[in-house]
């Protein structure tokens, strides 16, 4: 069963606390349930979120769904997420994905077998003027190729 | 007539500018300025100087404004620093390198409609940009420039930042409403309009970050000052966005009517070696795109382009060179609506899918001669039909890049492979 750290239960608190609508803890609430989940939101954490927030489920369930950024199923340490919308396309986005997706052999939403890594494509994430781009896990890197993209994935302890 | 540096003053310096260093070239000089002013003659300047909104929707700021209900009801200045319109990237570099710059429009913003509670709602995926705002949000209360009696100016205000979570349609403003309160980002019937009934069923002023942060030149150069630059109609200096198939992308800012042709040939350095121009999107994603012979006529302006049936948006300029197939590129485009579709408006819910689904079919080699025109009948039928503007997004790209590049579609059609790259999908992306 998933519980939170005492630290995380205190920033949950801190959250219900900081807003004028109690409900707009929910989003913050599942980013630092996520975190100390490694990585994803599975039933046991929403269940845990209702308990400790006194908050119903449903409500929270149905915003963990609504959002792309909280992960419905494991990820591997490393998420990887390239930009396949329109300005990274047009520089070269789908064919970096498929490349890291061949190098590390997975497929796009799968887990590698060693656990360390999911590849994802996603829609725009405001660095269009750095195409092609990824982020891994919070951080953006920009200006990639081929080779410089598998050079920091494969830099990654 | 080329770069101005309003918007872009600090952004030389390439980094952080904390407020040390913000004070030092001028910072919050204005909010001083400002707090001498009745927050009446605020909005009328605002009013005056034509600023219109940064965002996409180019509404007059100081007429949104002036909505508000005139009793003191209490009311909250929400800033829109979502920047989903693919291809847009401007507000990201103010918050990185000059997050005071926000901050300062802000509170001028706030005292001026009587705000005392502002929320930064800042896409999640922004982690940096989100550490930038929340650690000069922290300089401002240290300095007391947030907080209780502002500077001595009897005015208090409370500011903080509010990250969302990876949903296109909480930039709408409504939809942005609707996620702050702790639920799906989901865009709500207007009216009532959020200036009448917005975060909390309050009265609510939604602008954008470049909006808010242009306030400030207002108050410093008068709204006179303000309109030294632009047009008419589109007053002042703008950032753009630009990207694409161009050899220097990157953020310009260039006063409203500026060229379109100079941006890209000039500032953007033009096309890479051995390419052609042939398409641009002027505004954003979801503004219809213009061929090349269209773009040697067009101003960077909210008339002109809107004469021409397209739109200055956000500003992002998305450039298209000669080797893209715009089969491919609608393709791109149809599959970001369609996920991003909130769910909740028929039209929009079930067009865009249809819409992904026709153009797949023609890139996988399935596509029918009538399903060219399907596209468009589906398109037309998505448009003014639902509760926000996505519908409408998702349509305009699609009656734009048909009935310009028709050809490439009925060649597609017919060879089951792209008149530009000579191959399929699969071979395309395999």
């Amino acid at each position: 069963m998933f519980q939170l750290s005492s630290e995380g239960l205190s920033a949950v608190k801190k959250e219900l606390a900081r807003y004028e609508a109690k409900d707009s803890a929910i989003i913050p609430s599942l980013y630092i349930a996520q975190k100390e989940n490694k990585g994803w939101i599975s039933n046991d954490v929403i269940h845990h979120l209702s308990r400790v927030m006194e908050i119903p489920e449903s409500k929270i369930s149905e915003v963990f769904q609504f959002y792309t950024m909280f992960n419905q199923q494991p990820v591997g340490q490393y998420h990887v997420q390239v930009c396949t919308n329109i300005s990274c396309a047009l520089e070269g986005g789908r064919e970096l994905a498929n490349h890291i997706c061949k190098e590390l052999k997975v497929k796009l939403g799968d887990l590698t077998e060693d656990g360390r890594f999911t590849v994802s494509r996603v829609e725009c994430l405001g660095s269009c003027g750095t195409a092609p781009m990824m982020q891994v896990n919070d951080k953006y890197y920009e200006n990639l190729t081929n080779e410089s993209a598998m050079n920091i994935l494969r830099g990654m302890k | 007539m080329s770069e101005v540096k309003y918007l872009t003053e600090f952004y030389h310096l390439n980094e952080f500018q904390g407020l040390e260093g913000y004070k030092k070239n001028g910072g919050y000089v204005q909010l001083e300025r400002a707090f001498k002013m009745k927050p009446e003659e605020i909005t009328e300047e605002v009013k005056k100087s034509g600023l219109r909104g940064r965002g996409g929707a180019g509404f007059a700021t100081g007429v949104k404004w002036g909505f508000l209900p005139k009793n003191g009801e209490p009311r909250y200045l929400l800033c829109n620093a979502d920047e989903g319109e693919p291809g847009t990237f401007k507000d990201r570099m103010m918050m990185e390198r000059a997050p005071h710059q926000l901050i300062e429009g802000m509170i001028i913003s706030a005292y001026a409609i009587g705000a005392k509670k502002s929320y930064i709602y800042i896409r999640g995926e922004y982690d940096y940009p989100i550490a930038c705002v929340v650690k000069a949000i922290k300089e401002a209360y240290a300095a007391g420039l947030l907080g209780k009696n502002i500077l001595g100016s009897g005015f208090d205000h409370e500011m903080d930042v509010y990250a969302g979570a990876g949903a296109y349609i909480c930039g709408e403003e409504t939809g942005m409403i609707s996620s702050l309160e702790g639920l799906k980002g989901q865009p709500k019937l207007k009216p009532p309009f959020p200036a009448i009934q917005g975060y909390l069923k309050k009265p609510t002023i939604v602008n954008n970050v470049e909006t808010l942060a242009a306030v400030k030149y207002i108050i410093r150069d008068g709204a006179q000052g303000f309109r030294k630059y632009g047009t008419e109609k589109s007053a002042g200096s703008k950032l753009f966005s630009l990207s694409g198939n161009i050899v220097k992308p990157g953020n310009y800012e260039v006063p409203l009517g500026y060229s379109l042709k100079d941006m890209i040939f000039n500032l953007g350095g033009g096309m890479k070696p051995g390419r052609k121009l042939k398409a641009v999107i002027p505004g954003g994603s979801s503004a219809p795109v213009l061929n090349a012979e269209e773009v040697d006529r067009a101003t960077l302006d909210y008339e002109c382009l809107a004469s021409m049936g397209t739109m200055l948006g956000s500003g992002a300029i998305i450039v298209i060179d000669d080797s893209q197939c715009m089969v491919d590129m609608l393709g791109v485009l149809t599959h970001f609506y369609h996920h991003e579709s909130c769910g909740q408006c028929t039209p929009c819910r079930e067009g865009t899918g249809w819409l992904n689904k026709i153009v797949h079919s023609i890139l996988e080699g399935r596509g029918r001669l009538q399903d060219i025109d399907l596209l468009l009948k589906v398109a037309d039928n998505m448009k003014g039909r639902t509760i926000c503007a996505l519908s409408d997004a998702a349509a305009l790209p699609v009656l734009s890049f048909v009935s310009k590049f028709r050809d490439e579609f009925e060649f597609f059609v017919r060879e089951g492979r792209s008149k530009v790259k000579g191959t399929n999908y699969a071979q395309m992306h395999h």
